[in-house]
């Protein structure tokens, strides 16, 4: 075993001995000495994902969280220097840990908080023209495909995710119901919000986000929901500068 | 007239590490701090407010880019994503330096979110040089490496760690970014003194200098333990070590870092304010001048 790879399993498993050959300016064994990389190391990433996914620190509050944070991180050490990304393993690992089964919304909530995290950090883009939009004759804008904006994001959830997210994050923000939420995540300017779709919602803007043409997504969308309304939804598309360009 | 700031070195006056909860604070009144230093890891995402951020205080302040990520020190390979990351993120701001850390932090494409200490033998020596000279090359300008905070030594080292840093800077052509709390927290940790330790530095091949706050704590031998945490004021006897290497260095770039339980503004403010003292105390007779070396090749870059 090379020295490094001898440091960080120790580094990561207390219960391994102190590598050889550390020492204190004395030249005897550093003992505690090396307690101060595995607390760095542990302190810093269960701080990322503290930071990273501040809902689930508070529903599972402060201990639970420290404690599932240093599962995760021995599991999944980060895999990039890039502390903006890790994480992405968190809600299948919250989804597998037999101890959570009874919070079945928990990876979702987690999954939208990634989302979020990404959004903010996904590229900028130029709004698409409200012209090319107005100027359209019906029939053509009916033709049309949209790109959108790589802040974008859909969920679907069986849980009340949205609700959940608000009243943890929201001051005053009403207790959670128990039903589906689905969920657009759209980035305006710089900060990315997450909007409640209603019925049918999340199935148009998967369509479009597919490739179907307005016509296409609007009658796949009212095969499932068959009082879908398109407006709510495309205000919101158009409002959120979520998409970037269209074609036909 | 609107004054400038040259972006093409630091200036030899106060920085601070940026924090983004300080973005509104400092575009109103940064008070006496001159330049900005940022994590490169932190800027390395496709776009958004970061990155926006960026663009607007570097139209104000020169800026360093820090990095914390690059496993200088690695066994392995440096990861040639993460270094196109690094050219790129260099390419867009053209900073007024760049620095990294004499440390490994990846292992086996595992990323320990730490600094960790190497053995200074010439087995490190050959390794830490050859990924210097692919930084440099890969950057196309010269880098300053830092000193690490210890809290052990390696049984192995053959080297003193002042010249370690002054052999992978006359074989690299690097720079050197001298940390007065590092050298505070090891000289402490490992039983020497720290003024031994600037003694023994090169100093004229510093082209920056950092302070920070640390945690005090103790081994199981009750011996004193000090631990770098960047989240507290620079306590008196690191600014007296400051004041020590300013009147043997002359006038550096001089940054302030607290990156934990990162304070109000004002409050770091407060610290770049007593770095501007100590710089302004520094007497006239005091070497002003970088090493020809480190000279040139601001020249070099510029050219």
């Amino acid at each position: 075993m090379t020295r490094q790879q001898d440091f960080t399993r120790a580094v990561l498993d207390a219960r391994l001995p102190v590598p050889e050959g550390l020492v204190d300016g004395s030249n005897q064994p550093a003992g505690r000495r090396f307690s101060v990389y595995r607390n760095n190391v542990a302190v810093s990433l269960t701080e990322a994902l503290h930071k990273g996914f501040p809902v689930i620190a508070r529903l599972l509050g402060q201990e639970n969280m420290d404690g599932i944070a240093g599962l995760f991180l021995r599991a999944h050490p980060p895999r990039s220097p890039l502390m903006m990304h890790y994480g992405a393993e968190f809600p299948a690992f919250l989804r597998d840990l037999a101890q959570l089964s009874h919070l079945g919304y928990l990876p979702d909530v987690a999954q939208l908080e990634l989302a979020l995290r990404r959004s903010y950090h996904a590229a900028d883009t130029s709004l698409i023209d409200p012209q090319m939009l107005d100027t359209r004759a019906p029939e053509a804008l009916m033709a049309s495909r949209f790109r959108f904006a790589p802040a974008v994001a859909l969920l679907q959830s069986p849980w009340p995710i949205h609700s959940i997210w608000r009243y943890n994050s929201v001051d005053g923000a009403p207790k959670p119901d128990a039903r589906a939420e689905d969920v657009l995540i759209t980035r305006p300017d710089y900060d990315p919000v997450p909007h409640l779709l209603p019925p049918g919602g999340a199935t148009w803007i998967a369509a479009l986000m597919a490739g179907e043409t307005l016509a296409q997504a609007t009658e796949t969308a009212s095969r499932m929901q068959p009082d879908f309304d398109l407006s709510a939804p495309l205000a919101l598309l158009i409002e959120g500068a979520a998409l970037i360009d269209l074609s036909q | 007239m609107f004054d400038t700031p040259d972006r093409s070195a630091l200036p030899a006056r106060p920085g601070v590490g940026y924090k983004p909860q300080h973005y509104q604070a400092i575009m109103a009144d940064a008070g006496c701090v001159q330049w900005l230093e940022i994590h490169a890891e932190n800027y390395m995402g496709d776009g958004g407010r970061p990155l926006a951020q960026l663009r607007h205080l570097a139209e104000r302040f020169a800026i360093s880019v820090h990095g914390v990520g690059l496993s200088i020190g690695g066994a392995e390979a440096l990861d040639p994503d993460h270094l196109a990351r690094l050219k790129h993120l260099v390419g867009w701001l053209n900073p007024a330096s760049f620095s990294e850390h004499l440390a490994w932090s990846t292992h086996d494409s595992h990323f320990y979110n730490d600094l960790l200490p190497l053995p200074y033998t010439n087995a490190t020596l050959t390794r830490v040089c050859d990924h210097i000279d692919q930084v440099q090359q890969v950057l196309a300008r010269p880098m300053l490496l830092e000193n690490p905070s210890s809290y052990l030594a390696f049984a192995e080292s053959t080297w003193d760690e002042p010249a370690f840093l002054q052999e992978i800077a006359r074989r690299t052509g690097c720079g050197l970014l001298l940390d007065v709390n590092n050298v505070f927290v090891s000289a402490t940790n490992l039983g020497y003194r720290p003024q031994a330790y600037i003694d023994a530095y090169p100093l004229d091949l510093v082209g920056e200098i950092h302070l920070g706050g640390h945690d005090e704590d103790e081994d199981e031998h009750g011996a004193p333990l000090l631990i770098d945490s960047h989240g507290a004021e620079v306590v008196d006897p690191v600014w007296a070590l400051l004041d020590y290497t300013l009147a043997r260095s002359g006038a550096r770039p001089t940054l302030v870092e607290w990156d934990t339980d990162v304070p109000d503004w004002p409050v770091l403010e407060a610290e770049a304010a007593r770095a501007a003292a100590a710089l302004a105390r520094i007497s006239p007779e005091a070497p002003a001048q970088l090493s020809a070396q480190l000279s040139a090749q601001g020249q070099a870059r510029t050219e």
